[in-house]
């Protein structure tokens, strides 16, 4: 009993946590919702991912209406981004589980620490 | 300069279509490459993939892989949360909050490692295909 309130008490932060960085950040959230479902909650991992979805997009939503409210857009680059983000989102989840993901998880995470450092400097 | 930006989404997109966090990765391409002020940034981000997470949430939602009831638990905490994130944003300077961004990436990165890292520990004689 006690075990489960410590549960629904982290659950409950670090939804908060997710929303927090989703609306500073304006994206990440996934990386704090994916594993709480898993690690905490116990879920699998592709069904963490695919739930994970259900919290983000709804966070996107809003963040993106106040964001738009607070005057940052520009449908010049908008539009070009959005058609790369639907054909790109569409190969990758085709190409899922089709490529070694020893070869893109070092890609992916090399690649982000690299430029996260070029973002502080 | 429109077809960088149509790169850029291409990228981003599919890593996000592989459920790696696209706009982890989007975000630096515009920012860095494509040399977009940071709240810019961020709002292309946030409204590029809602059609595509629209999309591929139905689909998941089809296939049995959503858990409602843990979706909504989480959400209700991170609706509100994200309002206030949203409004910190806009109180800080792009150039500062491109910092802080980036060390948020840093971070996952180095976490990514170190989880990588305990994972091929545990399952060192395990073949696995599902992991990270």
């Amino acid at each position: 009993m006690k075990n489960k309130l410590k549960k629904n008490i982290s659950a409950t932060l670090l939804g908060g946590l997710a929303g927090l960085i989703n609306g500073l950040f304006g994206g990440g959230g996934g990386m704090v919702v994916v594993p709480t479902l898993t690690d905490l909650i116990g879920r699998e991992r592709k069904k963490a991912q695919a739930t994970a979805m259900l919290v983000i997009l709804p966070l996107s939503l809003i963040s993106a209406f106040l964001y738009s409210s607070f005057g940052y857009c520009d449908p010049n680059t908008l539009i070009p981004t959005m058609i790369g983000t639907a054909v790109g989102g569409i190969t990758g989840a085709l190409f899922l589980r089709k490529t070694s993901d020893v070869i893109l998880f070092f890609l992916f995470y090399t690649l982000m620490f690299f430029a996260g450092l070029k973002m502080i400097f | 300069m429109t077809v960088l930006f149509v790169f850029f989404g291409l990228i981003g997109g599919f890593f996000g279509g592989m459920g790696m966090g696209g706009g982890t990765f989007l975000i630096p391409l515009l920012t860095i490459i494509g040399g977009l002020e940071q709240h810019l940034s961020q709002t292309i981000n946030l409204i590029a993939f809602i059609p595509t997470s629209f999309i591929a949430l139905i689909f998941h939602v089809k296939n049995g892989y959503v858990e409602v009831k843990d979706a909504l638990f989480l959400l209700i905490p991170a609706a509100v949360f994200t309002v206030i994130g949203a409004f910190a944003a806009r109180g800080t300077d792009g150039a500062l909050l491109r910092k802080i961004f980036g060390a948020f990436l840093v971070f996952l990165s180095v976490r990514g490692f170190l989880s990588r890292k305990k994972e091929n520990q545990l399952f060192k004689s395990r073949n696995r295909k599902d992991n990270f």
